[in-house]
């Protein structure tokens, strides 16, 4: 049982966001390993625990050279071994999918896990592409996750409320917040990671192409009126801030 | 054609179809505005859709009596084909976002996700939609003959009835076996106003202590002036409230006249689901909580103290 487990790295949620040059600034900012990727790793390391027979749990990068540090961190966390599909190209999640859908063949994959939302495209569309492509099943917003005899079961979020599932391998798993407590990567970890496989590939392998092209990028910058009350003497602040809502914002009667 | 994938609930069409059909009247592109009904007894459903189209396919099937992923894209790329659509509507619902990506995939089309603009440019279809935790808009351009768009629900504004209805027609279609076995489900409930529906919305996190602070402040303060409740993750997770009424990135997305905060630090992943409000409104004890980064106004102070001294107030 082999288990793809798909990463990005995207700016730390806690950075400010800027453009340069046409494009969102990341050098020199803090980047990390997406936190709704670490739900995919923690989730396959925790399959791979629980004895799924002959498990081994492989990240799967698409990104610039720099990608590997977000690799590092899901090696340190305890996957086996990594790939990095190197570029330097803007992707769109459809081309992406493509390489992901590649990669699970030549590697015999059973099981792809990706994150519900990505932190920079916010896409939810690279699970459900990818499955597509392999035409696998799959399972979007997964809140709860168990595998036996090859049949996963689980929960996982709907328009209107949850449902439980039962879903045949092999299959995509996208996953939420509620879906575990990822792992914080030990001292002694983050060493043997640094030792662990880590394959570079480049992209061009894949022959893909986007079918999206970004024309403009724009930072979200509304002024708010940042009107603080100090709210020592409650009553006071509290008939301020209704005046304020009242008159000043003029959205209560 | 223009194919818009009807959504709907109790037999009438939903407010994000009419808001599809507000955008493919818009954006400049020819070619009739069709609209798909999928589903099991839905000849209400389609009568309504009749209204907001030029002309309504209907695929009225028992196997189609509940939403599958692949099923559904299987459907509407069958469609698509069909009548050889140049653009594929589907709404930025999470089904919509879940089953939109594989109809990509089948028709080789781009997928542009949760688009807020749409625009016909010469052939390319231009859309905007927001990325970084909704923190940056970007402009994007599809090359292809056909196109897929997720869009975000309450971009635009709902189209009106219009007073003829449009012929329909049954779809033709192949259907595959669904491979994900839906063994129970939990629904929601929805006593009150929707947040996606509401001007005002009081939003509780961490700071009301507990369920019962929740319901003396959040709930009062919400009965007070008649706004949607919301809450952030952790009281969802805690158990506290139920994810129906959860704001944030793995939960709704709300762009009220008023988001009343309290109790919530702000998380940037809750902030992604209320930062587009016309007016954030704060109550928290920590003045360096970055909710108040985004407040146009706002109380430091005690939310036990604040919450009930606002509704004495408001009552005045």
């Amino acid at each position: 049982m082999r288990m793809l487990t798909v990463i990005r790295q995207v700016l730390d949620a806690e950075e400010t966001v800027s453009i340069q040059d046409g494009t969102v600034a990341l050098d020199g900012r803090k980047l990390v390993l997406d936190t709704m990727d670490e739900y995919g790793v923690e989730e396959a390391l925790r399959l791979r625990e629980a004895g799924a027979e002959g498990a081994e749990v492989v990240a799967l990068a698409i990104g610039p050279a720099r990608t590997e540090e977000a690799l590092r961190s899901a090696l340190a966390m305890g996957a086996d071994r990594a790939i990095l599909v190197e570029t330097n190209a803007p992707l769109d999640v459809i081309a992406v999918s493509s390489v992901v859908a590649q990669v699970a063949r030549s590697e015999q994959v059973d099981l792809i896990f990706c994150g519900g939302q990505q932190a920079d495209w916010d896409s939810q569309a690279l699970g459900a592409a990818t499955a597509e492509q392999l035409e696998w099943p799959q399972t979007t917003w997964t809140s709860a996750l168990a595998l036996q005899d090859g049949m996963l079961t689980g929960k996982h979020d709907v328009d209107a409320g949850s449902e439980s599932f039962t879903l045949p391998l092999p299959a995509v798993v996208t996953t939420q917040q509620a879906l575990n407590e990822p792992r914080y990567p030990t001292l002694p970890n983050i060493m043997k990671a640094k030792k662990k496989e880590l394959r570079r590939v480049p992209l061009g392998d894949y022959g893909v192409s986007p079918k999206l092209r970004i024309v403009g990028v724009e930072v979200q910058v509304k002024e708010r009126r940042r009107n603080i009350i100090d709210g020592k003497d409650a009553s006071a602040a509290a008939a301020r801030l209704v005046d304020l809502l009242r008159h000043d914002a003029g959205v209560i009667g | 054609m223009i194919l818009l994938v009807v959504e709907y609930s109790q037999g009438k069409v939903s407010k994000s179809t009419k808001e599809m059909a507000t955008a493919a009247r818009g954006m400049g592109r020819e070619g009739p505005i069709t609209l798909l009904v999928l589903g099991s007894g839905v000849a209400s459903v389609a009568e309504d859709a009749a209204l907001f189209a030029d002309q309504v396919l209907v695929a009225d099937k028992p196997e189609l009596a509940q939403y599958d992923p692949e099923v559904w894209a299987s459907a509407v790329a069958q469609i698509a084909k069909q009548g050889e659509a140049h653009t594929v509507l589907i709404g930025g619902s999470r089904s919509g976002r879940e089953y939109s990506p594989r109809v990509a995939v089948k028709l080789n089309a781009p997928l542009i996700e949760d688009a807020i603009t749409l625009t016909d440019r010469n052939g390319v279809l231009v859309a905007a939609h927001y990325t970084f935790l909704s923190r940056v808009t970007e402009t994007v351009e599809a090359e292809g003959p056909v196109s897929v768009v997720t869009v975000k629900p309450g971009a635009f504004a709902a189209s009106q009835p219009l007073t003829a209805a449009a012929e329909q027609y049954d779809a033709e279609l192949e259907l595959p076996q669904p491979r994900l076995t839906v063994t129970g489900k939990t629904a929601e409930k929805t006593e009150r106003i929707s947040l996606a529906d509401a001007d005002l919305v009081v939003s509780g996190g961490r700071g009301v202590d507990s369920p019962e602070g929740f319901q003396q402040l959040v709930v009062a303060l919400a009965d007070q002036l008649g706004a949607a409740v919301g809450a952030t993750r952790a009281l969802v997770d805690a158990g506290w409230r139920p994810y129906s009424e959860q704001v944030g990135q793995t939960g709704k997305t709300v762009q009220p006249k008023a988001y009343i905060a309290v109790g919530i630090s702000g998380a940037v992943q809750h902030l992604s689901g209320m930062n587009k409000s016309k007016f954030i409104v704060a109550i928290n004890k920590d003045a360096n909580a970055p909710i108040f980064k985004i407040a146009d106004y706002g109380i430091v102070g005690d939310v036990h103290q604040i919450i009930p001294a606002m509704i004495t107030e408001l009552r005045k």
